[in-house]
């Protein structure tokens, strides 16, 4: 299998404080790979530097081949690098509908977007029902969904999911977990930011461990989940 | 797709309000004593600059404190044109209209790029009002802090070219610009710039996530909402003929701007327009009040300003005009 998406020693500064330090990762096709560490390890950073938002000092990213190193999110979007941004990030005053429309704003997802949307709504039943809802008057979980919805819009390739358990009922977690899982045997690659980590190690193929901005493990999901260090960091066991 | 104005137009009832409103808008000079005409002229002009600062604001998310910078830059231009080179305001205006486009977005690229935004990019709107200001102050080309003076003509007088003329002929023409600026800001929300900036006024973050490019939407909308406010400024000059940096580029002068949408529904096509209304008419109303009594208190008309702002931020924070419009039935009570 090719790397879908690598990135290689990657530096990232907010002022003077470096964020990232030397961070390379692979995604392969068709994965699902996880981040996971403590608040602060530099996950969102990671996340939001791929996806253009946050600019490197240094390294490189390449998505399909390609260098995308430096270019912008709406360029990133539409090569087909899709974000759940942390915490919902819907548009509450609009509609649940509208929200989605959003979503399909992109050269790439223009001309099928009532298609995408068909699809979307069998996937999210609850979106279906509440398609003229204003988005904020939703529970959490259901806007966690829209998000998710929403990013699906866009037709992406490649989903990089910002902690998407966070602030959620157990039970919605799970659903979530499953939607993750689902997207994937779909064919959509995940790279996934996580606080959960026995929950997101269990799912993904490969992880990475961050610790202060930088890689400090790595393994196949399964393995690390066993590894006494993260059980001991991580798990509390 | 259901774009946010749609509603609206959808409605009959709607249209047939508006068509009357229009009328009675037209019939108005023969109807009316001139300080009536006065107070309606007033009127428009405020609901046109709402409009336009509507756009930035209402519409796209970036509060700007600072737009008597292109009313008094757009008034200045085409004010030194007229009275040094005999230049039609109609040839006039585009010069203004260039030079305060610029304006707005050389702010607009300071901020955007280096990622200014709410408060501080506020601060930088008033900061250059400020200093363009105290620039005109020592401008001698136009007066300076002198004051800058355009011929006044006799009330008969009606040169379109040159706009001289009759309080009629302002009046028809800020109903023009009025009329204009709603139908161009109804076809700006329903286009795609709309769309995006209505993401970008909701949750900038994921509208960079979605994929927009929120610096190139939020410069257009800095581009179109200080050009149309140029054109105020164009009305400004050959209507009251007298320019003072002190007065018109005056931070009061940038929040009278704002008073009319944020209390006729920022973000609606019809709140600058309500809000200037009720706005004008209270306050004038106020003063003549305070004069009759045979009182004279300096700054009434500001402190009854704080009131009402703070009523309506109290009562109805989303301003006047949504309530109204759910009363109506009209728009779903989406007020858009």
């Amino acid at each position: 299998m090719s790397a879908l998406l690598q990135v290689d020693n990657l530096d990232l500064y907010y002022g003077d404080a470096q964020a990232l330090s030397a961070v390379s990762l692979e995604v392969a096709e068709g994965q699902i790979v996880a981040i996971v560490g403590a608040n602060g390890a530099g996950k969102s950073s990671l996340i939001r530097t791929i996806a253009g938002i946050e600019k490197p000092r240094g390294g490189r990213i390449t998505f399909k081949g390609r260098d995308i190193t430096g270019l912008e999110s709406y360029q990133t979007c539409d090569l087909g690098i899709g974000q759940v941004a942390e915490g919902r990030q819907i548009f509450p005053t609009l509609t649940v509908a509208e929200n989605l429309e959003m979503g399909a704003m992109l050269p790439r997802a223009r001309s099928r977007a009532r298609q995408t949307m068909d699809e979307v709504y069998a996937m999210f039943p609850r979106l279906a029902e509440r398609s003229d809802q204003l988005a904020g008057t939703m529970s959490g979980g259901e806007q966690q969904m829209l998000a998710i919805g929403r990013c699906l819009m866009g037709q992406p390739e490649l989903i990089m999911f910002d902690e998407p358990s966070l602030g959620l009922a157990p039970m919605v977690v799970q659903e979530v977990f499953h939607i993750i899982r689902l997207l994937n045997q779909r064919g959509i690659t995940v790279l996934l930011v996580e606080q959960n980590v026995a929950v997101s190690l269990r799912i993904s193929a490969h992880a990475y461990v961050l610790e202060n901005g930088a890689v400090v493990m790595s393994g196949e999901g399964e393995k690390l989940l066993h590894d006494d260090r993260v059980r001991q960091a991580y798990l509390g066991l | 797709m259901s774009a946010p104005a749609s509603p609206l137009f959808a409605d009959r009832r709607a249209i047939g309000l508006l068509l009357a409103l229009l009328a009675l808008l037209l019939a108005l000079p023969a109807l009316v004593n001139s300080y009536i005409l006065s107070v309606a002229i007033l009127i428009l002009y405020f609901a046109y600059t709402g409009q336009a600062w509507n756009v930035m604001m209402g519409f796209c998310g970036q509060l700007s404190l600072g737009h008597s910078l292109y009313v008094g830059v757009g008034a200045y231009t085409v004010a030194a044109l007229f009275v040094h080179y005999q230049i039609s305001p109609w040839v006039g205006v585009w010069l203004a209209v260039v030079i305060c486009t610029l304006m707005g977005l050389v702010i607009g690229f300071l901020a955007f790029r280096f990622g200014i935004g709410g408060t501080y990019f506020a601060l930088l709107t008033i900061a250059f009002a400020e200093f363009t200001r105290i620039g005109f102050d020592h401008f001698d080309w136009v007066g300076s802090s002198g004051g800058f003076f355009l011929k006044v003509e006799s009330h008969g007088t009606l040169d379109l070219l040159n706009l001289r003329g009759s309080p009629t002929m302002f009046y028809y023409l800020a109903l023009a610009m009025c009329a204009a600026a709603f139908v161009f800001c109804a076809w700006l929300l329903k286009s795609r710039a709309g769309y995006y900036w209505q993401a970008i006024r909701e949750n900038e973050e994921a509208a960079q996530a979605l994929g927009i490019n929120t610096f190139r939407w939020k410069m257009l909308a800095v581009g179109i909402s200080s050009a149309m406010t140029s054109l105020a400024g164009v009305f400004f000059a050959f209507y009251y003929n007298n320019l003072f940096p002190e007065q018109i580029f005056n931070i009061s002068r940038s929040i009278e701007i704002i008073l009319g949408p944020i209390i006729g529904g920022i973000g609606t096509l019809f709140g600058p327009i309500l809000g200037a209304a009720v706005l004008t008419i209270l306050a004038d109303g106020i003063t003549e009040l305070v004069a009759a009594m045979g009182l004279e208190i300096p700054g009434v008309k500001q402190v009854f300003y704080g009131v009402v702002l703070l009523l309506v931020v109290m009562f109805l924070p989303h301003g006047i005009w949504p309530t109204l419009a759910r009363k109506l039935g009209l728009g779903q009570g989406s007020g858009k």
